[in-house]
């Protein structure tokens, strides 16, 4: 397969998460959307690394798994915290900072 | 000609169940496919010769990260969205915001098709030959090398990352 079967591949799940980022109203939806597009600039870092013969690329395809779980435990803990308050993870209803 | 129908397997079952985790309401069955999703995933990486993040891939996205987020959907016992009540009031459907919408996201992928095409195509893996560009030998000598100061760094933003989340998620009442 050629490098650009695997970007195509990359765009339309990048794509894919954007748009449930965008439409999603559960809080944990959107953050699944947030792992989609992360998982799509993985592959764009391995394809290129492979397609470059340069370990570089794979190398922060790891960074991006170790970031990604950072953003996962706070995301998470924020969300926990928010039922705890509000009741709900429904975006929409969390309004606290509207005037 | 193997790899082109794995490739197209692998593909197929990433974006599939992708588009069916952003469809599902339940957010139990979202999770579930993620895991689908990153296994398809995992699958493409090993056919691009990354054994390693392929593994990394499986243990820490499927296994960890998912696990993490059904343990909370759980823990929430978060509710179904009512479609026809989510189709009636999203503010993404309001008349003008709708169409400035579309609009924006018909930029999107036109850009998106443009640069795709921009690219010029690499045909086959250049450098060392098969499994070897990507072998944990490989992988670890330039990690513990060139990159061992991000490396580091990375460890102390998981640290920061898993102390802010204990006090997040810490019960008020535990002061006392």
């Amino acid at each position: 397969m050629g490098l650009q079967a695997y970007l195509t591949l990359a765009a339309v799940v990048f794509c894919i998460g954007l748009f449930g980022v965008m439409t999603r109203r559960n809080t944990i939806g959107i953050l699944l959307g947030i792992e989609l597009m992360l998982n799509s600039v993985n592959i764009n870092l391995v394809a290129f690394a492979r397609y470059s013969g340069d370990v570089t690329g794979m190398v922060f395809t790891l960074f991006t798994i170790c970031i990604t779980v950072a953003e996962a435990a706070v995301g998470l803990a924020l969300v926990i915290l928010l039922f705890r308050v509000r009741r709900t993870v429904t975006a929409d209803h969390l309004d606290l900072l509207k005037g | 000609m193997p790899e082109t129908i794995a490739f197209y397997v692998f593909s197929a079952i990433a974006i599939g169940a992708s588009a069916l985790v952003i469809g599902q309401r339940n957010p139990m069955h979202s999770v579930l496919l993620l895991i689908a999703s990153f296994g398809a995933l995992a699958g493409l990486y090993i056919q691009l010769d990354a054994p390693f993040v392929a593994v990394a891939q499986i243990i820490i996205y499927a296994g960890a990260i998912m696990v993490l987020f059904l343990f909370v959907v759980m823990l929430l016992n978060a509710p179904q969205e009512d479609a026809a009540e989510w189709d009636r009031t999203h503010p993404l459907r309001q008349g003008v915001l709708a169409r400035f919408g579309s609009l924006l996201a018909l930029l999107l992928v036109v850009e998106l098709v443009w640069a795709l095409l921009g690219t010029s195509d690499v045909d086959r893996p250049v450098g060392e030959q098969a499994g070897a560009a990507g072998s944990v030998r490989a992988l670890g000598k330039v990690l513990f090398t060139e990159y061992v100061f991000p490396f580091e760094a990375t460890s102390v933003l998981i640290l920061v990352a898993m102390v802010g989340a204990v006090v997040l998620a810490r019960r008020e009442s535990d002061e006392s």
